[in-house]
């Protein structure tokens, strides 16, 4: 879904420049504040695994590819903060270095790919837990769901943005229709992508899931115990 | 039952070789078929407003390593490149971001109290 130069107009792309700057600065402080230290190195690994996950184009109907966008995935491994962060750094690294992804279009990459991915997603994911039993089905299950919704909307933000500065005068209702249709069905890739990788790193370490994290309480009280059993 | 717990760095670094394998071996096989978007636009007929990336010439340009002539090949080198400069950049950022938290005028306070332990 990345967004070539030109497609945008120069005023929409600089004011979408000027706000994924300002959520991503903003983000970065609020990482800062909260992502744990146990967390920090799984936020750098995220980002190289999003960028790998990425270059995975897989076929959704004749002549059309998708590919996970991974901005909900992110942001239920380390948080929205990070989430969004660690996807910017890949769609920065991205356009910088394999030409994919306009220049004058980062921002609004970064708008529609790393910062509604990640917020849209994991408030989505978020509402579903709520209504599902506190277990690690519910956190595989929302996850899915959430990401499928995720590049909904990240497809709605690029409709959005092609209705106000949209080059090329397609008509914005078949634009619409057309990618939202298209994207619910990449959508599905991204929701099993996100929903196996959730679940891996369930099943290896669930305290490395910060969407799980309240599941934790019971396994960490054990904990002082144990340490008061050393010298 | 938690006694053989797997740390954290091992799952980044088991992590960063699936992240490895995937970019250098799976990423020939995948669909070049346009994307959502791309399909999208030429679909509606807006695909010729697209206009050159200014990092078009780039020795990794389209995620394929300049002078390498086997296609996989040069599409999975690319995408260590990838792999290697993003997990580099989110480490370096992130770890920075923890590192900050616990210098400045914790440190002190830290090492007066002979670490309490209990630090989020």
């Amino acid at each position: 879904m990345h967004i070539p130069d030109g497609f945008i107009n120069a005023g929409v792309s600089a004011a979408a420049g000027v706000v994924s700057a300002g959520g991503i600065g903003y983000s970065l402080v609020k990482a800062k504040e909260t992502l744990s230290e146990k967390l920090a190195p799984m936020a750098g690994l995220v980002a190289a695994f999003i960028f790998a996950v990425q270059m995975l184009n897989f076929p959704v109907a004749a002549g059309t590819s998708g590919h996970l966008l991974g901005g909900c995935l992110a942001a239920i491994l380390v948080g929205p903060y990070a989430g969004a962060v660690a996807v910017a750094v890949v769609l920065v690294v991205q356009a910088l270095l394999f030409a994919d992804g306009g220049l004058t279009a980062l921002g609004l990459n970064v708008l529609n790919m790393a910062l509604i991915t990640s917020f849209g997603g994991y408030a989505i994911f978020r509402l579903i837990r709520g209504v599902l039993p506190a277990n690690r089905g519910s956190v595989v299950a929302a996850s899915g769901i959430a990401a499928v919704l995720s590049v909904v909307l990240a497809a709605l933000g690029f409709v959005v943005e092609y209705a106000i500065g949209g080059n090329g005068g397609a008509s914005i209702t078949t634009v619409a229709t057309a990618m939202l249709g298209t994207h619910l069905v990449i959508g599905i890739g991204e929701g099993i992508i996100t929903a196996l990788t959730i679940g891996v790193v369930l099943g290896v370490r669930p305290d490395l899931v910060y969407g799980a994290q309240d599941l934790l309480p019971t396994l960490q009280l054990r904990d002082p115990s144990i340490v008061a059993g050393r010298p | 039952m938690a006694a053989k717990r797997t740390t954290t760095w091992a799952v980044v670094v088991g992590g960063f070789l699936v992240a490895l394998g995937l970019a250098f071996v799976v990423s020939r096989f995948a669909s070049s078929s346009p994307d959502g978007l791309n399909k999208v636009a030429i679909d509606q007929g807006f695909d010729d407003t697209e206009t050159n990336h200014a990092t078009a010439d780039g020795p990794f340009a389209g995620y394929g390593v300049k002078g390498v002539d086997d296609q996989g090949l040069s599409t999975g080198l690319a995408g260590i490149v990838g792999v290697v400069i993003t997990f580099s950049i989110g480490l370096l950022l992130f770890v920075v971001v923890g590192r900050r938290k616990a210098t400045g005028g914790e440190r002190d306070a830290a090492a007066a109290t002979a670490s309490s332990g209990s630090a989020p």
